[in-house]
């Protein structure tokens, strides 16, 4: 059976969990861990990737640099992923510096419908010869043919693969079954799958992505992401050898570190909250967890009525400014 | 009357052109585009508009057949048309991102037009924001100033995307010039919802020794004064200070002349250009 390739995002999207806060002595410590374990792909920066730390989203703790410095410094095998996100990051500002520290993989993301936003950044990437994939992201927010549509302009652009995101942990298998079979019948190019455990889907979502074709899949270390947090990559690697698939990662690395990580990285393991179920059928995304509790506590509304307000309103990532809007409407 | 010609029939132009039949200070007296058979001609037409569809070079042929010209094509375009404008010395008002000219916001430094050959209109959330981060500057010291905006995917057309990274620096320049502070960040959101939403501007600036009051004061009066000539624009989350960070939000209705109402972040760029030209009365 075909080849897996397993992105591990714990340094990415494991910092909207803490805030932004990740160190750089945790990045060192889990980077050693991932390299020696023999991930291929380690992502790392602030939860909405390159330049994105703000007022809006979160100021991170340490800079892009920084980050992306100390990784690439501790990962002599693995290859050092980010997340861009064209209207948050730009070529000039971002992409060039990232390039120069020696970051291997950019996924180019936008929101699931707006895959022209991406064309400068991908081309950009594509003409340098560096690995330039296209993420959409809250693919719950569209139809299985607008994905199709929006991963084609991506490919068109020069993308070598195309992450599906479920950012908003919406889907049940059966949607994964649907996009990701269409996307891999269609492209070109290989597809993957980016999971949120929202509704306690994570792994069996991933299986089904790669049963229906998908190589590319997301994994963070004790689910460490957005809200319920992602695939768990503990779990995740057993259960892809039960089902034959092969995938060259040491298990016993990443189960002793696993437990490791509760000391330097994960603070407190993703769960399933009663917010996190909300959202996830509310189709809003994993990382508005946080801003949507302190918005209701600070306005003395129910955070069930501000998600649900929230959802109506059909927010894309990036949009926290709305939510202190929302919250401050619902309060008068 | 100021006797003006806009070249670039697209989106802007078009809307351009009906908001200035509604003027009683400037006559559209061309209407330039490329194509005889597109919407904007057509409809120019049917107002009773003079059209051509040679482009720049109706402007060559027929030397200062205005007093004011509208550049409503794209980056690339605009700069070699400021060559031509700038040898008949006709006044160009640039809506592109070329920047070729100075910078220029109606509330901040309108007599630019009258010094200056060729200005710029920035972007919509220049547009929006540097008017309010203006009047801010002066009542206290800015350290850091992050601007976020959301466009309803609809108006946003393929130039607008490609030039995403256009529109981040472009507006970053501005907030730097008209505030001062050189430590800013601009993001854009496009969000695809239907009915589609508004222009939506939310401003976050971190500042010391912050008047409130007096400041707060002027916000409003500023609002006051951008809605004279942007009829929409409106105060959706008045400013508070939390943690050390102002906070505020403001939304853009267009006036739904040629693009529809949600396209507040287009029609706002028209407005400027046209409260700018007043300026050459």
């Amino acid at each position: 059976m075909s080849n897996i390739i397993i992105t591990d995002s714990s340094l990415r999207d494991g910092n909207h969990s803490v805030k932004h806060t990740i160190s750089l002595d945790s990045i060192k410590r889990y980077c050693q861990a991932a390299d020696s374990a023999g991930v291929p792909i380690v992502e790392v920066g602030h939860g909405n990737g390159l330049g994105a730390s703000s007022l809006l989203i979160g100021e991170a703790a340490v800079s892009d640099n920084q980050m992306l410095c100390e990784a690439r410094k501790n990962l002599p095998n693995s290859k050092l992923g980010v997340h861009v996100i064209p209207g948050i990051a730009t070529i000039e500002k971002n992409i060039l510096p990232a390039i120069d520290v020696g970051v291997d993989v950019f996924r180019i993301a936008s929101h699931c419908t707006e895959a022209t936003v991406t064309k400068s950044h991908i081309e950009y990437l594509s003409k340098n010869d560096k690995e330039v994939f296209g993420v959409l992201m809250m693919t719950a927010l569209a139809t299985p043919s607008e994905l199709l549509e929006n991963a084609q302009i991506m490919q068109d652009y020069g993308a070598q693969a195309i992450i599906l995101m479920d950012s908003t942990g919406t889907y049940l298998p059966s949607d994964v079954e649907e996009r990701i079979s269409l996307l891999v019948d269609t492209l070109d190019i290989p597809v993957g799958f980016h999971a949120h455990n929202n509704l306690n889907y994570a792994i069996h979502n991933s299986i089904v992505a790669i049963q229906n074709g998908a190589t590319y899949i997301d994994a963070c270390i004790r689910g460490f992401g957005a809200g319920a947090g992602n695939a768990p990559l503990e779990v995740l690697l057993p259960v892809l050898d039960k089902y034959g698939y092969s995938v060259d990662i040491n298990f016993n690395k990443i189960i002793h570190e696993a437990d490791n990580v509760l000391n330097y990285l994960v603070p407190k393991v993703p769960v399933s909250a009663p917010v996190n179920i909300l959202t996830g059928l509310n189709k809003l995304f994993s990382g508005f967890e946080k801003p949507i509790i302190k918005a209701s506590k600070l306005n003395n509304i129910e955070y069930s009525s501000l998600i649900f307000e929230l959802g109506n309103r059909k927010l894309v990532a990036g949009q926290e400014d709305l939510i202190l809007e929302v919250a401050q409407s619902l309060n008068k | 009357m100021i006797k003006a010609g806009i070249i670039g029939t697209g989106n802007i132009g078009t809307d351009l052109l009906l908001k200035l039949i509604k003027t009683d200070f400037i006559e559209p007296v061309i209407f330039a585009g490329r194509r005889m058979s597109s919407n904007g001609i057509k409809l120019a037409q049917e107002k009773g508009i003079n059209v051509t569809d040679k482009g720049i070079q109706f402007f060559i042929d027929n030397p200062n057949y205005c007093d004011l010209i509208y550049d409503c094509t794209n980056a690339i375009d605009a700069k070699s048309h400021a060559e031509v404008f700038k040898k008949q010395s006709i006044k160009v008002i640039d809506l592109t991102p070329a920047k070729v000219g100075d910078l220029c916001v109606p509330t901040i430094n309108p007599e630019a037009i009258k010094t200056r050959g060729n200005v710029n209109m920035i972007t919509c959330g220049g547009q929006a924001s540097t008017p309010l981060l203006n009047v801010i500057s002066k009542h206290c010291k800015l350290n850091y100033v992050e601007v976020v905006s959301q466009i309803a995917s609809d108006s946003a057309g393929m130039a607008t995307r490609l030039n995403i990274d256009n529109y981040i620096h472009t507006t970053e320049r501005a907030i730097s010039e008209f505030t001062g502070c050189n430590n800013c960040k601009v993001i854009l959101n496009l969000n695809p919802a239907i009915p589609q939403v508004d222009m939506q501007t939310t401003l976050f600036i971190k500042a010391e020794d912050i008047k409130f009051s007096s400041l707060n004061k002027d916000i409003y009066k500023t609002i006051q004064r951008l809605k004279e000539y942007i009829p929409h624009y409106e105060l959706v989350m008045p400013p508070t200070i939390n943690n050390d960070v102002l906070v505020l939000s403001i939304k853009v209705k267009g006036t739904g002349d040629y693009l529809p109402e949600y396209a507040g972040n287009l029609d706002i760029i028209n407005c400027a250009a046209i409260e700018i030209s007043k300026n050459l009365l």
